[in-house]
């Protein structure tokens, strides 16, 4: 925080200034054949600085960007001196400032761990090691562990502006990781599992061992299906995924861009009267909880959707101000070396009340998905077009029966969104912008043979 | 284990100029050439890699990084952001039998160096190796002489964005419909110098411009896009070549033309890929599963196929990073190694796999110059470079005339594969019927999906009209630039992802 308000004290008259430091330690292990893959341990540092300069006539603001990965003076000088200069090349626009302080109160969140920097690096290695041997002897057809990694980071940030915010926060996280080749005669199946937390100590083995196994294992054999109309159940993991998709054409940003098929449709029934989708990072237990937004302003809950209805997009400073509102502290931005965008961090799809079982025997028949591929290839935000590579398992009267691999399943994101016909109370708190849980959606086209 | 490939050239987390010179007119320089006190000194270097094999260990390398980069991008009609960055360090590698240590740093300085030195060594503390001292015996100097080209840091922000009207005017010029453009400019200057122990010292200063330009299209079905980019290992001198405007109208038409898009088809066609974008194909369908990481491991489908048919004798598929101005194109490597043109499949039958220098020493062999990173904070780890299908005879005229129904697609955005199981999908974003030997009717946007040696085995055709397209490769979390390429071909069935 010194280093962010040393360097806004250099502001100029008349020039906006926000700073953003962060500075951070990452450590991985991978285990492979019983031995230390590789081990990386490293410091990362840098600095994002943004300028706002009047326009020449009173026309607007103009705005300018310069970072760099080191905090040496002479470099952060260069960088302010870059977006002094970038500032002068901008199209003034009225709809152009930084975040001011909105009266919002943080709710702070507790997500510093000490155990990432307490526990010894041979007890990180162990955890790589041992997921990795366990994983290998917990089935026979096991025949590979291409990768088991542990791990672990802690990053700092701070931010200050000549408009008064002032803002730090630092996280810690641990992730364990283990891909399984399952094989059987010639045929060979992957598995990922995971398990993350706040500390190595938080994590758990054996989530991530069992993942792998099961999703490996119980795809040997699996086959293509016959192309046809059906519903879909959706694994939490791929329904996260599903979210962060939807979450793109939630941000204001897109909307004021003419980029989102929700433009225009405030207070319309968009999805399922079941449906209710809410932004909340000031939940702690959303992996990507944070107390800030990339502009220092409160993270706040926000109900997207109720009861199927569209209530509300998410902004940032700027983005709001084109829209004629007021940010909903839903700042994003992706490190130093990035400029904050609309976005949303922790999605989270109201549970229902059924289990993962009840919603198998609830669709009867139906194709169970597991994973899916192509999710940055086949699906449009822009026009909502849905189309995946997916593996799984068919359901056969209400339980899970032969594997599938090699289908697609289609359809748009607008009529996924008003076909829900079930949603789980499985909900998963995964890493990425949203959480997951079981999800059945009807109607959509299996393309396979 | 999976892999992607994304449409967009983008830049990973390295950019911009530091010293920028306002030259209104961007003049042409020649690169000096690259000296080997460029990044650090030659005694530091010696006295980094001893420190780094203070405890044992087969092989110590520094890998040293300077990277600027400045991007602009036009957006709603307003030039909205000018961005320019640096990033500068170094990472370590300490290879002690089969482990690796590694650790980087921001701190260039002996002091900074040295730190990092001991903490990749550190690994090697209980392999029980014998301490040495490293005297560098420098091997020669890889220099890269590419000769005259405009350094991106020469040029006035002015010309740049200039550039960026002139897109934007031409893509909302293109129909009524366009509703909304964005373009975007980017450059990148990346200066590597990489020293190992055994004596190797190369350098390489590599310069990249990229241009892209996306549009919406808005119409009685909804919006369309449409994304069109120009991406070489050039610098502005690429603008004297290729005109702005072409890559907007492109963009634009893609968006424009599938307003009257109807569902793509769903299950088995067949499908005919038009020249370029279509070599994600072999990117996703052998590509990846032809890196010797994966092989090593038993986690690709070509596993044990070496001197099998494994594709249409029509399929030559070459890997080749010595392609000057091609996206994925460099004087050496991210391991100090030069690259080279790898023949991987010869008239369907498998040749060879791609390999950096850890897994070739494994195999006793040399590294194919296939070893990249995304940055110095990154283990280098086998990568393709410009992979591409060499051109057959056929017309591609005639292979649309001779295929009574289908698909053809014009533009693939990306694509993704399991390299174990080798199912992998790839995207389309401007697709049409073929009906009777026609291209009819436009189809909105879906995934293909396929098994690599099936979908490789079913290439019936192959035309001359060889083109190659620039891409971002993800793999294991690092992005790097590549570039593919293939000219018209037909496969005789693929399932096609559509509603319809």
């Amino acid at each position: 925080m010194e280093l962010a308000t040393a360097v806004v004290e250099q502001a100029q008259p008349g020039e906006g200034m926000e700073v953003y430091v962060a500075r951070g330690t990452d450590n991985e292990v991978r285990a492979y054949d019983g031995a230390v893959e590789s081990l990386t341990s490293a410091d990362s540092a840098g600095v994002g600085i943004r300028i706002v300069l009047d326009g020449p006539h009173g026309e607007g603001s103009r705005l300018g960007f310069a970072w760099a990965g080191s905090l040496d003076p002479d470099v952060v000088q260069a960088a302010l001196s870059d977006a002094r200069d970038n500032a002068r090349y901008a199209t003034p626009d009225p709809d152009v400032v930084l975040a001011a302080p909105d009266g919002f109160a943080a709710v702070e969140q507790d997500l510093w761990d000490e155990g990432v920097i307490t526990t010894p690096l041979e007890d990180k290695i162990a955890l790589a090691l041992e997921l990795e041997r366990a994983t290998r002897g917990a089935d026979p057809r096991v025949r590979q562990v291409s990768s088991a990694d542990y791990s672990d980071g802690r990053v700092e940030v701070a931010l200050a502006s000549t408009t008064g915010i002032r803002s730090t926060s630092r996280r810690t996280t641990a992730f364990l990781s283990v891909d399984a080749i399952a094989g059987e005669g010639a045929d060979s199946q992957t598995g990922t599992g995971f398990s993350v937390g706040r500390s190595p100590t938080a994590l758990d083995p054996d989530e991530a061992k069992d993942d792998a196994v099961l999703r490996s294992t119980r795809l040997l054999g699996a086959q293509k299906a016959r192309s046809g109309r059906c519903t879909v159940v959706f694994d939490p993991r791929v329904v996260s995924s599903l979210l962060s998709v939807v979450a793109s054409a939630l941000s204001g940003e897109a909307v004021v861009k003419g980029r989102s098929f929700f433009a225009g449709r405030i207070g319309e029934t968009v999805a399922n009267a079941a449906v209710t989708l809410t932004d909340d990072p000031t939940d702690g237990r959303a992996f990507s909880a944070s107390a800030y937004d990339g502009e220092g302003l409160a993270c706040r809950r926000n109900v997207l959707i109720s009861d199927g209805v569209l209530r509300m997009f998410v902004y940032d400073t700027v983005s709001a101000r084109r829209a004629q509102t007021r940010s909903t502290g839903s700042a994003v931005r992706g490190g130093f070396s990035g400029t904050p965008s609309a976005g949303c961090r922790a999605l989270v799809l109201t549970p229902g009340q059924l289990g993962a079982d009840d919603i198998l025997e609830m669709v009867g028949d139906g194709l169970y998905v597991q994973s899916v591929t192509g999710m940055h290839s086949g699906v449009n935000p822009v026009s909502g077009d849905f189309s995946v590579g997916a593996e799984g398992l068919m359901i056969r009267g209400g339980s899970l029966a032969e594997p599938v691999r090699e289908v697609t399943v289609a359809s748009s994101l607008q009529r996924m969104l008003q076909s829900v016909v079930g949603i789980g109370g499985d909900l998963r708190w995964l890493p990425g912008v949203a959480a997951g849980q079981t999800l059945a959606i009807a109607d959509m086209q299996l393309s396979g043979d | 284990m999976s892999s992607t490939w994304a449409e967009r050239p983008e830049w990973g987390p390295c950019p911009a100029d530091g010293v920028l010179s306002e030259d209104e007119q961007g003049t042409t320089i020649t690169i000096p050439p690259v000296t080997d006190t460029s990044l650090i000194d030659p005694g530091v270097l010696a006295n980094v890699l001893s420190a780094a094999l203070a405890h044992g260990g087969d092989m110590a390398e520094v890998f040293a990084e300077d990277s600027t980069s400045a991007s602009a991008t036009l957006d709603d009609r307003r030039i909205e952001e000018l961005s320019s960055g640096r990033s500068r360090g170094a990472g370590i590698r300490v290879v002690a039998g089969e482990t690796t240590g590694f650790a980087h740093t921001s701190d260039l300085s002996e002091k900074g160096l040295l730190a990092a030195a001991a903490a990749a060594a550190s690994v090697a503390r209980d392999g029980g190796g014998t301490v040495r001292t490293v005297a560098m015996q420098l091997g020669p100097l890889t220099a890269h002489g590419r000769g005259d080209k405009t350094l991106p840091s020469s040029v006035s922000k002015s010309v740049k964005l200039d550039l960026l009207v002139r897109a934007d005017e031409a893509a909302r010029a293109a129909g009524g419909a366009i509703s909304q453009v964005q373009v975007g400019c980017g450059d990148s200057r990346r200066r590597i110098l990489i020293a190992n122990s055994d004596g190797l010292l190369a350098e390489d200063d590599q310069v990249r411009t990229r241009f892209s330009v996306v549009c919406v299209a808005n119409g009685d079905t909804g919006m369309q896009t449409g994304h069109e980019s120009l991406a070489r290992t050039e610098g502005y001198e690429i603008f004297q070549r290729h005109n702005v405007e072409d890559v907007a109208r492109a963009a634009a038409q893609r968006a424009l033309a599938k307003l009257a898009a109807r569902p793509a088809p769903s299950g088995e066609v067949p499908i005919v890929l038009a020249g370029g974008s279509g070599g994600i194909l072999f990117h996703e369908a052998c590509g990846h599963g032809l890196e010797a990481d994966h092989i090593l491991k038993d986690a690709s489908v070509y596993t044990g196929q070496m001197g099998q048919l494994v594709a249409s004798p029509l399929v030559t598929l070459v890997d080749d990073g010595t392609v000057l101005g091609e996206w994925g194109n460099f004087a050496v490597d991210d391991e100090g190694n030069a690259p080279a043109r790898n023949v991987l499949i010869e008239n369907g039958v498998l040749t060879d796999y791609m390999w950096d220098w850890l897994r070739a020493r494994k195999e006793g062999r040399a590294s194919s110059g296939n070893g990249r990173r995304q940055s110095y904070k990154h283990l280098p780890m086998v990568r393709m470079t410009n992979t591409y299908l060499l051109a057959g005879s056929e017309n591609a005229d005639e292979i649309v005339a001779q295929t009574p129904k289908g698909v053809y697609v014009s533009k693939l955005g990306g694509g993704q594969v399991n390299t174990t199981t080798g199912d992998f999908v790839f995207g389309t974003t401007e697709a049409y019927l073929i009906e009777d030997g026609h291209i009819t009717v436009p189809l909105r946007d879906a995934n293909l999906i396929g098994n690599g040696p099936e979908v490789l085995r079913r290439i019936d055709a192959v035309a001359d009209d060889f083109d190659m397209t620039p891409g971002t490769c993800g793999k294991d979390g690092q992005s790097v630039p590549v570039g593919c390429g293939q000219a018209t071909l037909r496969i005789t069935g693929v399932t096609l992802g559509g509603t319809a």
